[in-house]
C-alpha cells in the first residue's frame, strides 16, 4: 500500500497509489494513514483519482482514519471515481465525509477555512 | 472434498473454485473480470459484480471459515436479466442459518465516534443485486443471486448523471 503525501501551509494532501482499497489491505491502509498523518495540518485530504475500487472493508478503514484524526483533525476526501462514489451514496457516508471533485478544489477549500 | 458446481445452474458459463482468503479473493476477482460472462458488462455492471462479489467471497473468507481454511465456488450463468451466481462453501452456517437483514449500521445522527467501521457489506450486497437466496444444505452454504445488467440495480435506478 503505497501513500504519496504533500504538505501545504493549512492541509495535508496523501494520495493512495494503489488501484484498490479492499479486504486484503484495509489494515494495512488504515496503519499507513495514521502513519503518515502523524503530524502536520490540522486538515487531511484524501485523493482517492486512483482507486477504482473499494469494497466494505475499505470503506471501514477510511471511518476509522476519520475517527482516529477527530476531535483536532478532519479527513476530507477528493476525486472519487463511479464505483467508489457509489459504495459511499449507498452506505450515506456521502453525508459523513466532506467530499471535493478535484484536489485542487479541497486544497482551497481548506486553504480559506 | 470441493464443492460440487451448484445443480440450479447446469451449464455456468464460469466455474472457479479457490481458497477463501482475502488474497486469493482478490486475484480470483481479476479472474473472473476478465473472463465471459463478466468481461463483456459495461464498466459500471462490472464495477457492480466486483463489489457484490467481493462482499460475498470476503465474508466466505472472514466469517464462514474464521476458525480455519477453505475453498469456495463461484458459479457465473447469462440469464436474460443479468448474471446468475452461485456461490458454495463448506464453512461455518451463517447465524440460525439465515442470511443477516444488512440494515446500515449507524444513522445521520450517530456522533463521530460512534460512527461504525463494519456492517456495511451485506447492505451492499442487498442494495445491489436481486433474488438473494441462502440455503445450507449437507454442510454447505449455498447462496444464489442476480447481478442485473444494464445498470438496472433493485436500488440504483433513476439517478444516474
Amino acid at each position: 500500500m503505497q501513500l504519496q503525501t504533500q504538505t501545504r501551509p493549512k492541509v495535508i494532501s496523501v494520495q493512495v497509489m494503489e488501484d484498490r482499497i479492499d479486504a486484503a489491505t484495509a489494515i494495512q491502509f488504515k496503519e499507513k494513514m495514521r502513519d503518515v498523518t502523524r503530524d502536520g495540518p490540522a486538515r487531511v485530504v484524501l485523493d482517492l483519482a486512483r482507486v477504482q475500487f473499494l469494497d466494505s472493508s475499505g470503506l471501514g478503514a477510511i471511518v476509522a482514519v476519520k475517527k482516529l484524526l477527530a476531535p483536532d483533525r478532519t479527513l476530507e476526501l477528493a476525486c472519487l471515481t463511479p464505483t467508489v462514489e457509489k459504495v459511499f451514496r449507498l452506505t450515506r457516508m456521502d453525508g459523513i465525509f466532506t467530499i471535493h471533485s478535484s484536489l485542487e478544489v479541497a486544497v482551497a477549500h481548506a486553504a480559506s477555512a | 472434498m470441493q464443492p460440487a458446481p451448484d445443480p440450479d445452474l447446469r451449464t455456468p458459463d464460469l466455474y472457479l473454485v479457490f481458497e477463501a482468503d482475502t488474497v486469493s479473493v482478490r486475484q480470483s476477482l481479476r479472474q473472473m473480470l476478465a473472463l465471459a460472462p463478466l468481461a463483456g458488462l459495461s464498466v459500471e455492471d462490472r464495477g457492480v459484480a466486483e463489489l457484490v462479489l467481493a462482499e460475498v467471497l470476503n465474508n466466505v473468507a472472514e466469517h464462514a471459515y474464521s476458525d480455519g481454511g477453505g475453498t469456495v465456488s463461484v458459479s457465473l450463468a447469462r440469464d436474460p436479466a443479468g448474471i446468475r451466481c452461485r456461490v458454495v462453501d463448506r464453512g461455518r452456517a451463517m447465524p440460525g442459518e439465515r442470511l443477516p437483514q444488512g440494515h446500515l449500521p449507524g444513522g445521520p445522527d450517530t456522533a463521530l465516534e460512534d460512527l461504525p467501521e463494519g456492517g456495511f457489506g451485506w447492505h451492499l450486497i442487498r442494495s445491489l443485486c436481486a433474488d438473494l437466496a441462502y440455503t445450507r444444505v449437507d454442510g454447505q452454504n449455498r447462496l444464489g443471486f442476480l447481478l442485473p445488467t444494464n445498470g438496472q440495480g433493485p436500488s440504483d435506478n433513476g439517478d444516474r448523471s
